[in-house]
C-alpha cells in the first residue's frame, strides 16, 4: 500500500546540512496498523510527513496505493492527497468553524452537492460518537473530543490510508485508549490501512500489527509487534520496552547464580500463555522454582507472558526442565 | 464657563464638515481594505515561498511597502497631486483627498493584514494541504476565515489611523473635522469651534473602536 524507497531527507543549507533520514526503505501492506516509534529526533514525524509529501524528500521515492507521488505535478498530488487521511498531535482543526463544518472541509473542496455533505457528515458524526456537538466549535471541545473531530474529517473524503502523526501524545491515559479503540475499530470496519507514529510502546502494543523501531534516520528493527516486543534485538528497541514496563534492573542479566540455580527467560505466546505447561514440566522433573519477574498481557489482542525463573535442582534436572519446555512450543533463553 | 461661548457656533458648518469626514472616512477605508487585503496576502504567502524569486518578489514588495509608509502623510497628499489629478480628475476637496488617503493607508492596513495572517496556526494550513487543497483554497477556506478576528481589528485601527489622516485634508481643501479645528479654532482663535470639533472626532474614534471590538468579540472562537 505504501512504497518508500531509499527515502533521504536532509535540512538546511548545503555545508550545514542535518539529515533526517538517511535512504529509507519501508513497505506497509493494504489493511494492517503499522506503528513507527522512535524518540523524539529520530526522524519519524519527518518519515510520516513525507508519505503525504507534507515535506519533500530530498531523494527517494514514495509510492502509495500504486502511484509514484513523487514524480506528480502540484494538481495531481492534491488530488492523490484527497486520498490520504490525515491527524495530527495537536488536531489542527478550524477555530473558526463548527464541527460540521471541519468535517464537511474536505468533502467542499471537491465540491460535493450540499445533500450529500449532509449526509457524509452525518454518518461521521454518528462513527464518532459527536451526534450532539455538530454545531459546537473546537474551543468548546476537550482534547479527545478534538482529536474524534480530526478523525471524523480525515475519513470524510473516504481515504484509503490514514496517517497519524502522534496522534494520542497530547491526550490523557484514559482519552488515548478510547481514541485507540476507535482507531481499531475503523481498521476493521472499513480495512483502512493506518500508519502510526508514537514515542508510545503502550500505543504499538495495543494497535498495532507490524512495528519499525527508528533511530538516528533509519529504521533499526521492523516485525510482527509480537515478534519485536518480546524478542527486542537493538538497544533503542530494549529501550522503549523497558520504560513501558516500569521495572528497576533486569533480574535475568544482573542476577548472579549459586551452582545449583539457573535464571531463566520464558516466554509464552498466544493459547499458551493460559495453559499449566510450567508447572506440568517441574512436576516431572522435580525442579523447584522462584519466579522473579514477570508480565502476562496482551500485544494488540494476542496474549503472551514473559518470566524469568529461578530453576533449583541438579544439573541434569534443570536441563530436563529446559528441554521439556522447549519442546511444549516455549521460548527458553538460559542465563549464561 | 470659562468664558467660552458656543453659541456662536455655527452648527450648518459644524455638520458639513462632519458629513465630509465621514464621505472621506468611509470612501479611503473601502479602498484602502479592498487594496490592502491582496497586497498583506501577497506578502503573507510570497515570504513563506520556497521559490527564491518569490522571495525576491517579497523583498521588492515589502521595500515598497515601507517606503510609502515612512513618508509623512502631509508631504504624501503634496507629492501625489498629479496621481490624485490623473484618477479622479481633480486635486482638491472632498474627491481630491481620498487617494493620498488610500495610498498611504493601504500599505498600512497590508503590513496589518500580514501581522494577522502570521497569527493563524501554522498546523491548521497544513492540515488543509495534507487534505489536498490548492492555494487558492487554503487562503479562502482557511487563511481568511481563521485570521477575521485579526484582520476586524486591523481594519478598526486603519480606520481610527485614517480618522487622523483626514484631519490633514485641509491642505487641499478637502474640508472635514480636522479642518475646521485648524482654520476656526487655531487661524482664528475660536476655541469653541476647535473644542466641538475635536470632541466630535472623539467620539467617532470611540464609536469606531467599540464597533470594532464588538465584530472582533463575535468573531473570536478561541
Amino acid at each position: 500500500m505504501i512504497e518508500l524507497k531509499q527515502l533521504t531527507k536532509q535540512y538546511g543549507k548545503p555545508g550545514r546540512l542535518t539529515t533526517a533520514l538517511s535512504g529509507l526503505d519501508l513497505s506497509i501492506q493494504k489493511g494492517e496498523i503499522f506503528g513507527v516509534i522512535g524518540h523524539s529526533g529520530a526522524g519519524k514525524s519527518t518519515l510520516i510527513r513525507c508519505m503525504n509529501l507534507l515535506e519533500r524528500p530530498t531523494s527517494g521515492e514514495v509510492w502509495v496505493n500504486g502511484i509514484n507521488l513523487t514524480a506528480l505535478g502540484k494538481k495531481q498530488l492534491q488530488n492523490e492527497r484527497r486520498k490520504i487521511g490525515m491527524i495530527f498531535q495537536h488536531f489542527n482543526l478550524l477555530s473558526s468553524a463548527t464541527v460540521f463544518d471541519n468535517i464537511a472541509f474536505p468533502l467542499r473542496l471537491c465540491n460535493t452537492p450540499k445533500s450529500k455533505v449532509e449526509q457524509k457528515v452525518g454518518e461521521l458524526l454518528a462513527l464518532v460518537g459527536l451526534e450532539e456537538h455538530r454545531h459546537k466549535y473546537p474551543a468548546q471541545l476537550s482534547g479527545g473530543q478534538k482529536q474524534r473531530v480530526g478523525i471524523a474529517r480525515a475519513l470524510a473524503s473516504d481515504p484509503e490510508v490514514l496517517l497519524c502523526d502522534e496522534a494520542t501524545s497530547a491526550l490523557d491515559p484514559q482519552t488515548t485508549d478510547s481514541i485507540l479503540k476507535l482507531l481499531l475499530d475503523i481498521n476493521r470496519r472499513f480495512n483502512l490501512t493506518i500508519v502510526l507514529i508514537t514515542h508510545e510502546m503502550h500505543v504499538i502494543q495495543s494497535i498495532c500489527d507490524r512495528v519499525a523501531v527508528i533511530h538516528q534516520g533509519g529504521i533499526v528493527e521492523e516485525g510482527p509487534v509480537t515478534e519485536v516486543f518480546l524478542k527486542p534485538r537493538h538497544e533503542v528497541t530494549r529501550d522503549f520496552i523497558r520504560n513501558d514496563q516500569l521495572s528497576d534492573g533486569d533480574p535475568f542479566t544482573t542476577l548472579s547464580g549459586q551452582p545449583n540455580e539457573r535464571t531463566v527467560k520464558i516466554t509464552f505466546l498466544g493459547a499458551k500463555t493460559y495453559e499449566s505447561t510450567l508447572s506440568d514440566v517441574v512436576r516431572e522433573t522435580g525442579v523447584t522454582f522462584a519466579i522473579l519477574q514477570g508480565t502476562i498481557s496482551k500485544i494488540k489482542e494476542t496474549p503472551y507472558g514473559q518470566l524469568i525463573v529461578r530453576f533449583e535442582g541438579s544439573p541434569e534436572s534443570v536441563n530436563q526442565t529446559v528441554v521439556q519446555l522447549q519442546k511444549q512450543g516455549l521460548d527458553v533463553e538460559v542465563s549464561s | 464657563m470659562f468664558g467660552l461661548d458656543f453659541s456662536m457656533v455655527d452648527w450648518q458648518e459644524v455638520y458639513t464638515a462632519t458629513m465630509d469626514t465621514l464621505r472621506m472616512l468611509f470612501a479611503s477605508s473601502l479602498f484602502a481594505v479592498l487594496i490592502g487585503l491582496p497586497i498583506g496576502v501577497m506578502l503573507y504567502m510570497c515570504a513563506r515561498s520556497t521559490s527564491v524569486w518569490i522571495r525576491a518578489c517579497y523583498t521588492v514588495l515589502s521595500f515598497v511597502v515601507n517606503i510609502l509608509r515612512s513618508v509623512p502623510f502631509i508631504i504624501l497628499i503634496v507629492a501625489l497631486i498629479p496621481v490624485t489629478r490623473a484618477i479622479v480628475g481633480q486635486s482638491y476637496g472632498v474627491l481630491g483627498t481620498i487617494p493620498p488617503l488610500v495610498i498611504g493607508a493601504a500599505p498600512f492596513f497590508a503590513r496589518l493584514v500580514e501581522t494577522a495572517l502570521n497569527e493563524v496556526d501554522k498546523g491548521v494550513i497544513e492540515a488543509a494541504h495534507a487534505m489536498g487543497s490548492s492555494t487558492r483554497q487554503v487562503v479562502w477556506r482557511v487563511l481568511l476565515p481563521e485570521a477575521r478576528p485579526g484582520l476586524v481589528a486591523a481594519i478598526t485601527i486603519t480606520v481610527v489611523t485614517l480618522v487622523s489622516y483626514t484631519a490633514m485634508s485641509g491642505l487641499v481643501g478637502g474640508g472635514g473635522l480636522g479642518d475646521l479645528a485648524i482654520k476656526y479654532g487655531y487661524n482664528r482663535y475660536e476655541t469653541e469651534v476647535m473644542i466641538v470639533a475635536v470632541v466630535l472626532m472623539v467620539v467617532l474614534v470611540q464609536l469606531l473602536q467599540m464597533a470594532g471590538d464588538r465584530v472582533v468579540r463575535h468573531f473570536t472562537r478561541k
